[in-house]
């Protein structure tokens, strides 16, 4: 198997205008494979952005590793970019020119193009390609810049929250040709702050946390892993803390004044506090086990660094 | 990598040509300016004693400079900084262009809308106002409209750099260049009458040399025109700075990105 991206103790550090250090991203690994799509996902200011720009090219790192198709993006020889193709978060093509001379334009850059006309049938585009991109939808000028990442005919395409702000039905149409690059057989990075979207494209997540990397595998693997973490919330009125055993610390709750548990040991707990309200005659109104869905499972694994 | 350069030239002459406020103001303002000119100042006379030519014959060399620096600095600085905070700049920066061959593209558009200028300019002087061009001249007039585009590319590829957003870049770049016409030959002549100063900040900066290394081609008194070496110098300084300054400060990314 050989490797697209390889990245090995990337870290990168920003001064601030008030002098402060920001570390941006902390000490990542990654191994993507040829033909892969490996989703990276993660909250704003997780490090993502910071990260694939890294990787494209367009920004320097602090220290660490990385081989992109086999060169360090920082000092590429110049046909790499060739084999690149990049969304970028927020561009927007010349107003003035036609969806078609957009991509022609674009595909007169590199030395072996993909036909214009197929890569504006790729994108579902054919129709208004005389139009100028001014005239163009939201969900029109994103395949504009998919057409215009895939014209090169890349090995390797960036894509950087391919479907932020669009409506539920814009975000199907782009899954539907994200998912056209697995069959044209290129590697896909994206980024994303949608456990779906990660879940529904990927071969593999890489969740992206305070600039490290939280967990990664597939989205059964992530979902398993935190679904094994069950939470368990009762009202200390009715069973205090000391009611279960030392091992597990239940945590006081500020907005609801629950105390709450994560634990894999959902016997072991329950047991204890039903134990404890049996013997002291006392009824448990409040207790509550509960198995985290999707959503819970993002935002576990990517609220702001506490899920380390 | 010519051909790709090439391609980056006619897609931003495409674009120039489909925006109307690009080519109002590289066109249709300069002509425009020209033709009031002409009309309202144009008959006077003006010169030595024995040599008095009509004021036309200092405004169509005027509104050339005007028309050279509207192509080149004010068109390259507006389009460059439309380009950049839309993110398009950036996005070249990821295809095999390299930056030279997208800078050098964006150059030769602008030399191709000097050139139509150059021509459009001398036709209605020759035609409206019966300036003629000395044809034995074309040989340093040709030198000198090149290097006054390229010295003036390289100026608004520079002043990119301190313009923030598209919003900003009409305002900033009209504001460095139309104070200068009125003291570079473009709007006004300049009289003996005035302490000096005047003159030395035009002959400072490179608008009024551009205008005077280009009037002597329009002039009937001067047979064969001689090369303005200090003229030239003027205006290859500037364009030196200019590219000292764009390889330094020239910026690929939206500058109003959220961060």
């Amino acid at each position: 198997m050989s490797l697209a991206i390889e990245v090995t103790g990337l870290t990168k550090s920003y001064k601030t205008k008030s002098g402060d250090t920001i570390d941006a991203v902390k000490g990542i690994d990654l191994h993507v494979a040829e033909g892969e799509i490996l989703a990276f996902l993660g909250a704003n200011g997780a490090g993502k952005t910071t990260t694939i720009e890294i990787l494209e090219g367009f920004r320097n790192r602090t220290s660490g590793t990385v081989q992109v198709l086999g060169e360090d993006p920082q000092d590429p020889s110049r046909s790499w970019r060739e084999d690149i193709g990049i969304v970028l978060q927020e561009s927007s093509p010349d107003r003035s020119l036609t969806a078609r001379e957009s991509v022609s334009m674009y595909a007169s850059f590199y030395d072996a193009p993909r036909p214009v006309d197929e890569v504006l049938e790729i994108v579902g585009l054919t129709d208004s390609s005389g139009q100028r991109t001014k005239a163009l939808s939201g969900g029109q000028k994103r395949r504009l810049d998919l057409a215009i990442a895939l014209v090169g005919n890349p090995k390797l395409v960036f894509l950087d929250e391919p479907t932020t702000g669009f409506d539920p039905s814009a975000r199907r149409e782009a899954w539907k040709m994200i998912e056209q690059l697995r069959n044209l057989g290129a590697t896909v990075l994206l980024t994303t702050h949608y456990m779906d979207e990660a879940e529904h494209l990927a071969d593999r997540i890489a969740v992206i946390n305070g600039g490290l990397i939280s967990a990664e595998g597939t989205a059964a693997d992530l979902a398993e892993q935190v679904k094994l973490l069950t939470r368990i919330a009762w009202d200390p009125a009715e069973v205090p803390a000391e009611a279960i055993p030392d091992l597990f610390r239940p945590e006081l709750q500020k907005t609801t004044g629950e105390l709450a548990i994560e634990t894999t040991e959902v016997t072991a707990v329950v047991h204890a506090l039903t134990d404890w309200a049996t013997s002291n005659g006392g009824r448990i109104d409040s207790l509550s086990v509960m198995k985290p869905n999707l959503e819970d499972t993002f935002l576990r694994l990517t609220a702001g660094g506490e899920a380390q | 990598m010519i051909a790709k350069t090439l391609s980056s030239a006619k897609y931003a002459l495409v674009s120039f040509r489909r925006n109307p406020a690009a080519t109002f103001f590289t066109i249709i303002f300069p002509v425009l300016f020209l033709v009031i000119f002409g009309l309202v100042f144009g008959s006077g006379e003006m010169g030595p004693a024995d040599q008095r030519v009509k004021v036309s014959t200092f405004i169509v060399p005027g509104i050339l400079a005007l028309s050279i620096v509207s192509a080149t600095f004010v068109n390259l600085a507006m389009n460059q900084v439309i380009r950049r905070e839309a993110g398009q700049l950036k996005r070249l920066r990821g295809t095999p262009l390299s930056p030279l061959g997208h800078i050098v593209g964006q150059i030769l558009a602008a030399l191709v809308i000097v050139v139509f200028m150059t021509v459009l300019v001398t036709v209605i002087g020759r035609l409206f106002f019966g300036v003629e061009f000395n044809l034995s001249s074309i040989g340093v007039f040709s030198l000198s409209v090149a290097l006054g585009a390229i010295a003036f590319s390289a100026l608004g590829l520079a002043i990119t750099a301190i313009i923030p957003n598209d919003d900003a870049a009409p305002a900033i770049t009209n504001a460095t260049v139309f104070p200068l016409y009125f003291i570079s030959d473009v709007f006004f002549f300049s009289g003996g009458d005035s302490s000096g100063f005047i003159d030395a900040l035009g002959d400072f900066f490179p608008i009024k040399p551009l205008a005077e290394s280009l009037q002597d081609s329009y002039n009937p008194f001067i047979e064969s025109v001689s090369i303005p070496w200090g003229k030239w110098a003027v205006i290859a300084a500037w364009g030196m700075f200019g590219i000292a300054l764009a390889a330094r400060f020239f910026k690929w990314t939206p500058q109003t990105e959220r961060r």
